[in-house]
C-alpha cells in the first residue's frame, strides 16, 4: 500500500482564522506544509490547534484567508471532496459497523469495484494488524485496536493529507508509546503528508520534522524540533517546551547577546533571546534539566539553595530547592539528595535564556509561578 | 476587476456567515419552517385577523359579543376552575408519589407502565368509563351504598366533579412520570450530605429537594395545567356542558359549528389562547427566580 | 421557555443502588409510606373500575341496578361494528396515523437534527415556534386551521385529518429525535466526511442506523397520539374521514338512539387498539417518552 504520492507539492495556509461569534480561535495562520512532511501543532488547550486542523480538514469553515493545494484554491471545497483522511480523538468509529466496514466505508464511497475495495481494505486491516478483529463492533474493541482501527480507515484511501486529531490523549500511558512509534512508522513507510495535534510536546519533539506552536489562536513559533527544544522564541514557548523556571529578574547590562541578570538573591550571566531584551525586568528561562547540583563553588553562574521536595523518577530525581531569597529553582538531578541539604546550582550561560518580559502584543506579562505542569 | 470585486465580495460574506454559523445545512429546517408557516402560524393569523372581521359591527366586535355576554365570558371561568385545580392536585400528589419510588425497585416497570394506561386512554374512553362506574348505578355508589357510607347515590356525573375526577385520571400519571424523572435527576448523595449535617427529612426535603426540584414542578404544571386547560370531549360527556362545565372549547367549537360565526369562534379562540398563555407565562416567570442549575445529577 | 419541555438527564450512579436499600426497609415502618402507597392503590383500583366497568359492559346482555349483568354475550361487538361500519373507520384511523408517523418523521427529523446540532441566529425563537402547537391548546388552533382547510376544500378528507393532526405531530417529533440526535458524537459525522461521504450518504449509511431508536419512539409516540387526538380530528374529519376516538365520541353524544353496551363494544375496541399499541410502543420507549422529551437512565 502506498499512499498519493504526488497528491500535491505543498500546501498553503493563507493568513488562515476563524472567529466564533466575535471571538478569535484562530488568527492569522500562515504556513507551507510540504508533500512527506510530519507536522505538529503544539499548544496548551484552547491555543486553537484543533480549529486549525478542522479548517484544514474543512469541517470548519473559514472566517478569514484561504488554503491552496498547490496552486488550487480549497478552502472552499467541501470536506468529503478534499482527499484528506482524519483520525480523531475520540477515534469516532461507526458504532453500527463491524471493523471491516469502518476500514472498508470510504472506498465505498468513491464507488470503487468490489474486488477492489476488498483487497485494499484487507491491506489495510493487516497494515494495523487487526486480522483477528475484522468482524468485531467498535464497542468490542480495547482503546489501543480502536485507535488502529481509525488509522487503517483514514489511511485505505490514501490520502494527500492525514490529520491527526490528539489520536493518542485517550490511551494509557504504555500503549501511547507504542501507538507513537507506530504512527511515525507508517508514516515513513506510506510516504504520508502528516498534520498531527498534540498538546503533549514530548510526542511532538519525538514525531514531528516540524512544529507550530499556536498560543491564545497566534503562532508563536515554527521550527524543527531541535530548534525549539534549544531556542524557543519567547517565553510562553519556553513555558511550553518544558523550562519549568520562569524567574522575574533584572537585566542590569546589555552587551551583545550576553545579558547579566540579578534578582531574587542570584546573579546570573545568560544568553539575550531575541532583539528586545533591555534593561530592566526580563524573564529566564531556565530547565530543570541544564541546571546542575554542584560540589565545589564554580566559576560561572552558581545558585545556593536548600531541597525542599524530592520526586524520585527513575534514572534522576526532580528537586525543588528555594534559594535565600525565596525563590523556587525546579532541578532534575541524578544524584541523590534529601529535602533540607543544602546545595549549588549551577548553569551554562548559554542555558540561561533570557526574554523580554513583554508580550509580542506589547503588553507586560509576567508568569505566574505556580501554574499547573503541562 | 469587476469580476473580481464580486468574487472576494462573495468571500467575505461567505466569511461572515460562517462566523455566524450560517450555511447550506441550515435548509434543512426548511421543510419544518415551512411546514409550521403554513399549517400553523397562517391558519393562527388567519384566525387573528378572523377575529377581527365580524359579520356586523366594527373590528371589535365579536370580542365585544363575548365579553359583553356573561354566559360566554363566565366559561373562561369555567376553564379555569377546571383546570387550575386539576393541575394542582396532579402536581402536589405527583410529589410525595413520586419522592417514595424515585431509584429502583422491583415492579417500578410494571407500575410506570399501568401508569401511562390513562394517557393512552384518552378523554373519551375515561368519559366513558366514568359514566359507568361513577354513575348513580356504577360499582363506586353500589360500594358507598352498600357499605352504608351514603344513603342516596352521590352525583359524581354529568356536573363539576365528573369532569375534574377525568382531567386528574388523564392527567395525574403525566404530572408523576414527569415529576419522577426531574427527582432522579437530583443527586441523592446532596440529602445523604445533608443527613450527615443533621436535617431530618422533613428539612432535608424542604431545604434541599423542594429547592432542586421546584423548577421542575413549575413545568410540570404548565403542561398538565396545558392539558386541562384543552379539556373539551369529557367536559361535554361527563360534565354539564349547558351549565358549570360549559368550558372555553365549547363556547369556541359552538360558535364555529353550531352558529357558524366563524369570527366569533376565531375570537373566542384567541381569547382561550391568551389566558392559557397568560397563566403559563406567570408560573415561568416565577420559575425565573428560581435556581435552574445543575441539580448534582451527573449528564 | 424553550427549556419548557426538557427534563434532567443522566445515568444513574452506581451509588444509587445502595441509596434504595433504605427507603424500603423503612417502608414497613413509617405510615407516610402507607399512606402514598394507599393512594397509589385507590387511583389503580378506581381506574381498574372506570376501565372494567366497560368491559363488563360490553360483555352484559341486561345490565341495570345491579352489580354484574344479567348475562354474558358477544353480541354487541358483531353490531357494534355493523352499525357503526367499524372496518371503514378503523381503515381510516390506520391510513391516518400511518400517514401522520411517516411525514411528521420526513418533516421533523431534518429540523431536529439541526437544531441538535447547529448553533445559528434566531434558534431560540425558532425553538419556541416549534414548541408552541405542544403548548397550545387544539381548539385554539384546531378552528382557524379547520376553517382555512374548508376555504381550500380540503376539510373532510382524509388528507385534510392528516394535515391537521400533523401540526402537533411535527413539534413531537423534533423534540423526542432532538436528544437521541445529540447523543451521537459529531465527530462521528466528521469522521464519515473525511472518508469521502457526501451529506446523502452521511445520512443514510451513518446516521439513519443510528438514529434508528430515535426514530422509532418519535413514531411510535407520534402513533399513540394521532390515534387518541380527538380535537383536530373532530374537527376537520367529514363523515368518510372519522377515526375512531371521534366516532366513539359522536356515538356517545348521541347515546340514547343505540343501546349503551353498543358504545361501550367500540370503547373496548378503541381501548384494545390503544393497549395493543401501547404495549408495542413501551418496548421501544422510556414510558415518561409518551408525556414529554425526557431522556432517563435506562432501567437496567
Amino acid at each position: 500500500m502506498s499512499a498519493a504520492v504526488s497528491a500535491f507539492n505543498e500546501l498553503r495556509l493563507d493568513g488562515v482564522g476563524r472567529r466564533f461569534g466575535g471571538v478569535d480561535a484562530l488568527t492569522d495562520l500562515d504556513l507551507t506544509i510540504r508533500a512527506g512532511e510530519f507536522i505538529a501543532l503544539l499548544g496548551p488547550s484552547g491555543c486553537g490547534k484543533s480549529t486549525a486542523l478542522n479548517c484544514i480538514a474543512g469541517l470548519l469553515p473559514l472566517t478569514a484567508g484561504s488554503i491552496w493545494q498547490d496552486e488550487k484554491r480549497i478552502d472552499t471545497v467541501a470536506p468529503e471532496k478534499r482527499g484528506f483522511g482524519m483520525v480523531f480523538q475520540n477515534y469516532a468509529l461507526f458504532p453500527h459497523m463491524s471493523v471491516r466496514r469502518n476500514i472498508a466505508f470510504g472506498l465505498q464511497m468513491q464507488r470503487l469495484s468490489r474486488p477492489e475495495v476488498s483487497r485494499r481494505t484487507d491491506e489495510a486491516i493487516r497494515l494495523v494488524q487487526l486480522e483477528e478483529h475484522v468482524g468485531k463492533l467498535p464497542g468490542q474493541l480495547s482503546g489501543g485496536q480502536q485507535q488502529r482501527v481509525a488509522i487503517a480507515r483514514a489511511v485505505v484511501l490514501e490520502p494527500a493529507l492525514v490529520l491527526m486529531d490528539e489520536p493518542l490523549s485517550n490511551l494509557d500511558a504504555k500503549l501511547r508509546l507504542e501507538m507513537r512509534t507506530e504512527i511515525r512508522r507508517l508514516h515513513q513507510s506510506l510516504g504520508l503528508t502528516t498534520v498531527y495535534v498534540t498538546h503533549d510536546q514530548e510526542e511532538a519533539l519525538s514525531l514531528a520534522d516540524r512544529l507550530v506552536v499556536l498560543r491564545s489562536g497566534r503562532v508563536q513559533q515554527i521550527g524543527t524540533p531541535e530548534e525549539l527544544h534549544a531556542r524557543p522564541e519567547n517565553w510562553h514557548v519556553a513555558d511550553f517546551m518544558g523550562y519549568r523556571n520562569l524567574l522575574t529578574l533584572t537585566a542590569t547590562e546589555v552587551s551583545g547577546g550576553r545579558v547579566a541578570v540579578e534578582g531574587a538573591g542570584m546573579q546570573l550571566v545568560g544568553t539575550a533571546c531575541g532583539d528586545g531584551v533591555r534593561e530592566g525586568q526580563v524573564i529566564v528561562a531556565l530547565r530543570p534539566d541544564d541546571v546542575e547540583i554542584v560540589d565545589a563553588t564554580p566559576s560561572g553562574n552558581a545558585i545556593r539553595a536548600r531541597v525542599e521536595l524530592v520526586e524520585y523518577q527513575g534514572k534522576e530525581r526532580a528537586v525543588e530547592a528555594r534559594t535565600g531569597a525565596g525563590q523556587v529553582i525546579h532541578v532534575r538531578t541524578p544524584r541523590r539528595v534529601a529535602p533540607g541539604d543544602d546545595v549549588t546550582l549551577t548553569i551554562d550561560p548559554s542555558r540561561v535564556l533570557v526574554y523580554p518580559s513583554t508580550d509580542d502584543v506589547g503588553e507586560l506579562a509576567v508568569p505566574t509561578l505556580d501554574r499547573v505542569a503541562s | 476587476m469587476t469580476s473580481g470585486g464580486v468574487a472576494t465580495g462573495r468571500l467575505a460574506v461567505r466569511h461572515r456567515l460562517a462566523e455566524r454559523g450560517i450555511d447550506r445545512q441550515l435548509w434543512l429546517l426548511l421543510p419544518a419552517l415551512a411546514f409550521i408557516g403554513v399549517l400553523f402560524l397562517y391558519p393562527f393569523l388567519y384566525g387573528l385577523g378572523l377575529s377581527f372581521q365580524p359579520a356586523e359591527g366594527g373590528f371589535l366586535a365579536s370580542y365585544q359579543a363575548f365579553f359583553t355576554d356573561p354566559y360566554q365570558v363566565g366559561t373562561v371561568w369555567n376553564t379555569l376552575r377546571l383546570a387550575l385545580p386539576a393541575a394542582l392536585i396532579n402536581v402536589l400528589a405527583a410529589v410525595p408519589i413520586a419522592h417514595r419510588m424515585r431509584g429502583r425497585f422491583r415492579g417500578k416497570r410494571v407500575l410506570t407502565t399501568l401508569l401511562v394506561v390513562p394517557i393512552t386512554l384518552g378523554t373519551v374512553l375515561t368519559a366513558q368509563g366514568l359514566l359507568n362506574y361513577l354513575g348513580p348505578t356504577g360499582w363506586f355508589n353500589r360500594i358507598l351504598l352498600s357499605t352504608g357510607l351514603v344513603d342516596d347515590p352521590v352525583r359524581l356525573t354529568n356536573n363539576y366533579w365528573g369532569v375534574l375526577f377525568s382531567l386528574v385520571i388523564t392527567g395525574f400519571p403525566f404530572a408523576f412520570l414527569l415529576i419522577l424523572a426531574y427527582l432522579s435527576g437530583i443527586d441523592p448523595t446532596l440529602e445523604r450530605a445533608a443527613a450527615t449535617l443533621g436535617a431530618d427529612w422533613r428539612q432535608r426535603f424542604r431545604r434541599i429537594t423542594l429547592p432542586l426540584l421546584a423548577p421542575g414542578l413549575a413545568t410540570t404544571f404548565c403542561l398538565t395545567f396545558v392539558l386541562a386547560f384543552s379539556v373539551f370531549p369529557s367536559a361535554i360527556l361527563v360534565g354539564n356542558p349547558a351549565g358549570e362545565t360549559r368550558v372555553i372549547s365549547i363556547a369556541a367549537y359552538q360558535a364555529a359549528y353550531e352558529r357558524f360565526d366563524f369570527s366569533l369562534a376565531s375570537a373566542i379562540a384567541m381569547v382561550m389562547a391568551a389566558v392559557e398563555l397568560g397563566v403559563i407565562a406567570l408560573v415561568l416567570l416565577w420559575r425565573s427566580t428560581l435556581y435552574k442549575g445543575s441539580t448534582g445529577g451527573k449528564g | 421557555m424553550s427549556g419548557l419541555l426538557e427534563t434532567p438527564t443522566r445515568p444513574v450512579p452506581p451509588s444509587e443502588r445502595h441509596a434504595q436499600g433504605a427507603p424500603r426497609h423503612r417502608l414497613v415502618a413509617s405510615p407516610a409510606a402507607w399512606l402514598v402507597w394507599g393512594a397509589v392503590v385507590f387511583f389503580f383500583v378506581n381506574l381498574a373500575g372506570i376501565v372494567g366497568s366497560v368491559l363488563v359492559s360490553s360483555f352484559g346482555t341486561r345490565w341495570f341496578g345491579t352489580w354484574l349483568p344479567e348475562g354474558f354475550t358477544t353480541d354487541w361487538y358483531g353490531s357494534a361494528w355493523e352499525d357503526f361500519n367499524l372496518l371503514q373507520v378503523v381503515l381510516v384511523t390506520l391510513q391516518v396515523s400511518l400517514l401522520v408517523v411517516l411525514l411528521s418523521v420526513l418533516i421533523g427529523a431534518p429540523a431536529a437534527y439541526v437544531l441538535a446540532r447547529r448553533a445559528f441566529p434566531g434558534k431560540r425563537l425558532l425553538m419556541l415556534l416549534f414548541l408552541l402547537p405542544v403548548l397550545m391548546p387544539p381548539i385554539t388552533y384546531g378552528i382557524p386551521l379547520a376553517t382555512v382547510l374548508y376555504k381550500y376544500g380540503l376539510a373532510g378528507s382524509v388528507s385534510g385529518v392528516v394535515i391537521a393532526n400533523l401540526v402537533p405531530s411535527v413539534p413531537f417529533v423534533i423534540l423526542t429525535m432532538t436528544p437521541f440526535i445529540e447523543q451521537i458524537n459529531p465527530t462521528i459525522e466528521s469522521a464519515a466526511r473525511m472518508c469521502g461521504a457526501s451529506t446523502r450518504a452521511l445520512f443514510s449509511r451513518i446516521l439513519a442506523p443510528l438514529l434508528v431508536p430515535g426514530i422509532l419512539a418519535a413514531a411510535i409516540i407520534v402513533l399513540v397520539r394521532t390515534v387518541g387526538m380527538f380535537e383536530l380530528t373532530f374537527l376537520t374529519a367529514g363523515p368518510t374521514s372519522q377515526t375512531l376516538v371521534v366516532k366513539l365520541f359522536t356515538a356517545m353524544s348521541a347515546a340514547g338512539i343505540r343501546a349503551q353496551q353498543g358504545v361501550d363494544a367500540m370503547a373496548v375496541i378503541y381501548t384494545t387498539t390503544m393497549l395493543v399499541l401501547l404495549v408495542v410502543a413501551l418496548r421501544y420507549v422510556n414510558p415518561t417518552q409518551l408525556v414529554a422529551r425526557v431522556r432517563e437512565a435506562p432501567e437496567d
